[in-house]
């Protein structure tokens, strides 16, 4: 049955046999599209007395809004932080392949480098949409240099910083531009941060404090001038303890400004964090979890030696998903919480009407059966 | 009239959705000749869509071919509000089944021109060829739709305002509070319903007893205008035990031994499928 022409020419998509997340939970209702958008059936009913051209059979998949990833490095070879010679053909092939894994928007990280690498880098990749190409780039997430330096984890250390002139010159001497920039990660207790936080967030660029030895109250004052992402909680910071729970104790402080959310990310491989201490961050504060993968270039090859930024490592064993809350809570910490850290939850990480109809399909074992981007099919797993 | 008694609400609703859903496939509704339905909302009639949706879905039943008029909405009810009778139709019946959106037609309760509209839908129902099946509810005090007491016998669509009674049982859908209740609403007057070729009002629970009581044992009466319908030539009552509560046992005793016996002599058409019913 043809949609009605009045309103719309764009075909309507209905996507029936589902179950998916709204509202929270996740329910059995189908999911409507047109022009790249999650559309309100009932309004097409009654206002426009339309209905759709092409029905897609779901087979009681659950259908949750494409996975955000705000923390990943590389993959299959290729490293976001090498200033190759083609930054562009790097993302993009990564942006393709992480499809299957669900992810339709993603934050490109570049570990601590020299300016150099920030300089030819970062002017080649714009934040755009995705498509059948490989998932979005929302900008580039700076992990560093700005860090501490007993907290540089596998960062290198000669190329570490700290704000010597006024702040956010520093800034923009090491990396050249923030034009495609959505995250920069730093260590809020390095002297004249609070102005550079200030500064980054004034321009809509969220800050995340990580690979610090800040104590809580230097953590609270830099959420004041606008810090909002805690980088891989408990990794690279120091530990909780009861009489100053550093950057861990912002999860649960009263100093966070009223109608703001600091949220978290969160490595759950089982490795990075103790599925135990994962599991206390998020009962102390469920809303603000945010899945990362923090992945490196070897995601996806065999084990052996390979880069990450200037370092070269060796890569071991396998890693492990390890889930500590309902299905709802992890389907919105990948999707929902990553989309309202970087402010554009008005159009992704979740299914109302008005959303991009970036999808992911699962089965109950949360395996990717299909991926979504403005609502046409850009991957599907094999038989 | 024929009063047909189940044991409980379910089988009611089963009891109503079946005779639905005989009468549409009976009339054999195609491109050039519509099957027209007039439908109610409200607690009472869920029930019968649960089941025409299951009909649906097992593929006995069609509603391609079928026009819908619901009975009433409310004035000034945001049509998106979830307590608007076209959030109701929506979630309750249209999404699940595949009628044509063009042929569900409802009041609109938010035009500028109240008047007008109730003309309009008086026109379509008309254009229609008029309402082959007309399936109402009855409220506590006796009215179809929003005929609240008082309202004429013979009135057609129109602009009503509601009685206090009303607005008390509604409350609940408001968060009990009843100064967020709608205070009007357009609906189809006693007079469009009895045009219809059939009328089947359902009727379940005991807070209902009274005004069925009242509807078919007592005279016509324009404080219960349900009992407008003694004067149609095809009316069926659709209840369960409870709604009988009121009634004589003689009645009772009546027309549940004519169950037994009509069953399978009407519906003359039917196939021996449906007869067992």
């Amino acid at each position: 049955m043809p949609s009605n022409k009045s309103v719309s020419d764009a075909p309507i998509t209905q996507f029936i046999n589902c179950r998916i997340l709204r509202d929270h939970q996740l329910q059995r209702e189908d999911l409507w599209v047109r022009d790249g958008r999650i559309l309100d059936p009932e309004k097409l009913f009654f206002d426009e007395q339309g209905y759709a051209d092409k029905r897609v059979d779901c087979e009681g998949s659950i259908i949750a809004p494409g996975f955000i990833d705000v923390q990943i490095n590389g993959g299959y070879g290729i490293d976001f932080s090498q200033a190759s010679e083609d930054v562009v053909a790097g993302i993009s092939f990564v942006a393709k392949k992480i499809l299957e894994h669900g992810v339709t928007s993603f934050c490109p990280t570049l570990v601590t480098s020299p300016p150099a690498v920030y300089h030819k880098v970062l002017p080649q990749v714009k934040v755009h949409n995705g498509g059948a190409h490989g998932a979005g780039v929302l900008g580039f997430h700076l992990e560093g240099p700005f860090i501490s330096l007993e907290k540089k984890g596998a960062h290198p250390e000669q190329f570490l910083r700290t704000f010597r002139s006024g702040g956010i010159e520093d800034v923009m001497e090491a990396y050249g531009s923030l034009d495609n920039v959505a995250m920069v990660t730093l260590a809020p207790e390095l002297a004249s941060s609070q102005s550079v936080v200030r500064e980054l967030s004034k321009r809509g660029i969220t800050v995340s404090l990580g690979h610090s030895v800040a104590n809580l109250a230097q953590a609270e004052e830099a959420v004041k001038h606008g810090a909002s992402f805690i980088t891989h909680l408990f990794n690279a910071m120091l530990p909780f303890h009861h009489r100053d729970p550093g950057i861990v104790g912002l999860l649960t402080s009263d100093q966070v400004p009223a109608g703001r959310t600091v949220y978290y990310g969160m490595i759950a491989d089982g490795i990075h964090t103790n599925p135990a201490a994962l599991r206390i961050a998020h009962r102390a504060h469920p809303s603000g979890l945010v899945l990362v993968t923090d992945a490196i270039t070897a995601m996806g090859l065999p084990p052996g030696r390979h880069t990450l930024g200037q370092q070269v490592i060796e890569i071991q064993g396998l890693n492990a998903y390890v889930a500590g809350c309902s299905v709802e809570e992890a389907l919105e910490a990948a999707s929902l919480h990553p989309a309202q850290l970087l402010g554009i939850s008005h159009k992704k990480g979740n299914l109302d009407y008005g959303s991009d109809a970036d999808l992911v399909l699962l089965d109950d074992g949360l395996n990717v059966s299909a991926t979504y981007i403005s609502g046409d099919e850009v991957w599907r797993r094999g038989p | 009239m024929r009063l047909v008694i189940l044991d409980e609400y379910d089988l009611a609703s089963e009891w109503a959705a079946k005779y639905i859903r005989n009468r549409i496939i009976q009339f054999q509704p195609c491109a050039e000749r519509y099957f027209t339905l007039g439908l109610p909302t409200g607690s009472t009639p869920y029930g019968c869509y649960q089941k025409l949706i299951e009909y649906y879905r097992s593929g006995d039943i069609s509603f391609k071919y079928v026009k819908t008029f619901n009975m009433d909405e409310y004035v000034g009810l945001p049509r998106a509000h979830p307590e608007s009778y076209h959030s109701y139709m929506w979630n309750n019946f249209f999404k699940h089944i595949d009628i044509d959106p063009a042929n569900a037609h409802i009041l609109d309760g938010n035009v500028e021109d109240l008047e007008a509209e109730c003309q309009a839908y008086e026109q379509k129902i008309a254009e229609a060829g008029g309402i082959e099946l007309f399936v109402g509810g009855i409220g506590p005090d006796g009215h179809i739709a929003f005929n609240e007491p008082g309202s004429s016998l013979v009135s057609r669509t129109r602009v009503k305002t509601l009685a206090k009674d009303t607005i008390v049982a509604n409350a609940r859908f408001f968060g009990n509070d009843l100064s967020k209740v709608p205070t009007m609403a357009l609906t189809v007057g006693v007079g469009t319903v009895m045009d219809a070729k059939e009328v089947m009002i359902l009727i379940t629970g005991a807070h209902k007893a009274f005004a069925l009581y009242k509807a078919i044992e007592e005279g016509v009466n324009h404080m219960w205008t349900v009992s407008a319908f003694q004067q149609h030539p095809r009316t069926i009552f659709v209840c369960d035990e409870d709604a009988t509560l009121e009634l004589r046992v003689k009645t009772v005793k009546y027309f549940k031994g004519n169950s037994n016996n009509i069953c399978c002599h009407c519906f003359l058409l039917w196939t021996s499928r449906n007869c067992s019913q």
